[in-house]
């Protein structure tokens, strides 16, 4: 089986955000793969083993990102592509990545292709679907089961905490969403294999792209920290007190009862 | 300058969801006196139209089809294709929900076009059409304009207040027939998870559990007191981790985020993943047994005590004023 992964390098969940210069400041911030990203690495790993093949992880990114997909080599994926932007491109958005991740992966013939259903970062959740469909294969977000028989896929997707039990076939895209599975961590072995393992890296031109093939469709304007929530009242006395002081306040003064 | 916006509505269980009364009410701002065209899709739902020309909308479309019961990226992006090519509307409106996020990305590929995810709001700014959207989860914000072609956006329910419900507006319903073909995924089943009842996404009262709720059972009280409030009940990652809820009703970095008129967060100690998750809630209660917990600093009300003896004393509160109210 032809699989690969779509992985992005985000920002670690414990990090506050600061703005600097109207962007946000990557100073001594520590990075991390996508954590949705992280379910479908492991789970690409998981239907290797089950059915054979190769597991290509794929970003698209800075050389920065190389520490990531060294990551996910040591998970155990077999080749990693870094696709460069750095140099060639001022500005992205979901439009661009897609046209890019389209033009790298137009002629690969995957059989499926798993990515993480959001980015904690952007947060949009484009990307997936977009390739999709200039790749004209099927998708399904947020998965929470996959079974492949043949060329027939079973899937489970998570719907707003419904499950919806789907029916698909292979090319396909996937997305993972919370609860696919337990990411593995790189073992000592793994790492060190890591190292010898390919990470190839290409540039638009490597695609046949020119900038203006990808240019941006939105700009940011401005970004902004949301205004710091000063901390509220604590209640005193006795706890029953507290509850119907708790109610009451709800009531008239927040009222939000 | 007027505009054409198309809004599409979105319908569960036989009811149009709140979130496509709001993406009706950006519309009509994005519209700047134009035309709200909404669409309906579905295997029957002639009878909500008039609900969408009651929220705003100046006339609606409807689709109709048996391969339309269930949603599906292919019947739905043929449905709603069939609308844009009919209406070419200058603008497009879909809510933020696990429909309008699967769907939206489609279309956007589909018209080479840009498209601003999980809008919080909408304004006109010398011209523009400036939307803006929280990043990081949260942590931050930014404003954000399509530069090139069709405006295309997804609303996040919960924060676009709806228009008044005028039952005197009235306009055309008309029904366009679309052959909905070659579906590549097909829904076999859909299993309803937990009787939940209210989604957390659209909840405007969520009761929420982390560690300190120490069980599965202990989820118990909170489940009372989010039924009598009306509410749904959500988790940090450390309950789901610890096996005591579902991953679907974890509320954070990872997992949902969410805006409810009220938060009620029990022993729930308030790292930042879970902030970013729900401190943007319009009134946050802190219910923890440690005064020194981070939760505190985000909530406008905090009870230090056992949420076990607090939440049951709540719930007993809330019923009281249940009784005199009604």
């Amino acid at each position: 089986m032809n699989i690969f992964v779509l992985m992005k390098r985000t920002f670690d969940t414990e990090e506050k955000i600061l703005i600097e210069n109207g962007s946000i400041s990557e100073d001594d911030a520590e990075f991390i793969i996508n954590p949705y990203d992280e379910y479908a690495i492991e789970e690409a790993l998981q239907l290797k083993e089950a059915h054979g093949g190769e597991v290509t992880v794929v970003t698209v990114g800075s050389e920065e990102s190389e520490k990531e997909l060294r990551t996910a080599l040591a998970m155990g994926c077999d080749k990693a592509v870094l696709i460069n932007i750095e140099e060639d491109l001022e500005d992205g958005d979901q439009f661009t990545t897609a046209k890019i991740l389209y033009e790298f992966l137009k002629d690969k013939e995957a059989d499926i292709i798993l990515a993480g259903n959001v980015a904690i970062d952007g947060g949009s959740g484009q990307v997936g679907p977009r390739l999709a469909e200039l790749l004209d294969i099927p998708y399904v977000t947020t998965i929470t089961n996959i079974e492949i028989d043949g060329k027939n896929v079973k899937i489970v997707r998570d719907v707003e905490g419904d499950s919806e039990i789907i029916e698909t076939t292979l090319p396909l895209l996937v997305t993972a969403q919370q609860g696919l599975n337990e990411p593995r961590y790189p073992s000592l072995p793994g790492i060190m294999k890591a190292k010898k393992k390919p990470l190839e890296e290409s540039e638009l031109d490597d695609l046949d792209l020119e900038e203006e093939d990808v240019m941006p469709k939105t700009k940011t304007l401005e970004i902004y920290l949301p205004p710091k929530k000063e901390a509220g009242k604590i209640l005193q006395g006795e706890l029953q007190d507290q509850v119907k002081e708790l109610v009451s306040l709800l009531r008239s003064e927040a009222k939000v009862i | 300058m007027a505009r054409k916006v198309f809004v599409l509505g979105e319908i569960r269980d036989q009811f149009l969801r709140n979130v496509s009364f709001e993406a009706l009410a950006a519309g009509k701002i994005i519209s700047e006196g134009g035309e709200v065209v909404a669409g309906l899709i579905g295997e029957n739902v002639r009878t909500l139209a008039n609900d969408m020309i009651y929220y705003g909308a100046d006339r609606v479309v409807i689709v109709e089809d048996e391969k339309l019961k269930y949603y599906s990226p292919d019947g739905y992006s043929q449905a709603v294709m069939a609308i844009i090519d009919s209406e070419k509307p200058d603008a497009i409106i879909f809510g933020h929900t696990a429909l309008g996020k699967d769907l939206s990305p489609k279309i956007a590929a589909k018209l080479n076009a840009g498209l601003i995810s999980d809008a919080t709001a909408v304004e006109i700014v010398g011209g523009n059409v400036v939307f803006t959207r929280p990043i990081y989860s949260g942590k931050a914000f930014e404003k954000k304009i399509i530069t090139d072609g069709i405006i295309f956006a997804t609303v996040r329910p919960n924060n676009i207040p709806p228009l008044e419900k005028n039952e005197s507006r009235s306009g055309e319903v008309a029904s366009i027939s679309v052959e909905i073909k070659d579906l590549r995924t097909i829904v076999r089943e859909v299993v309803q998870n937990a009787a939940e009842g209210v989604d957390l996404s659209e909840a405007k009262v969520i009761v929420a559990g982390g560690r300190g709720v120490k069980s599965a059972e202990g989820f118990e009280p909170l489940k009372e007191l989010a039924s009598v409030l009306g509410g749904a009940v959500g988790a940090s990652r450390g309950a789901c981790d610890a096996n005591y809820c579902d991953y679907s009703l974890q509320i954070g970095q990872t997992g949902k985020v969410v805006t409810p008129d009220l938060y009620i967060a029990c022993g729930i100690s308030g790292a930042i993943q879970h902030l970013a998750g729900m401190s943007n809630s319009k009134v946050i209660v802190a219910i923890n047994k440690d005064p020194e917990a981070n939760i505190f600093n985000v909530a406008d009300y905090g009870i230090v005590g056992d949420l076990f003896e607090v939440v049951p004393m709540l719930t007993e509160e809330f019923k009281k004023l249940k009784i005199h109210s009604s």
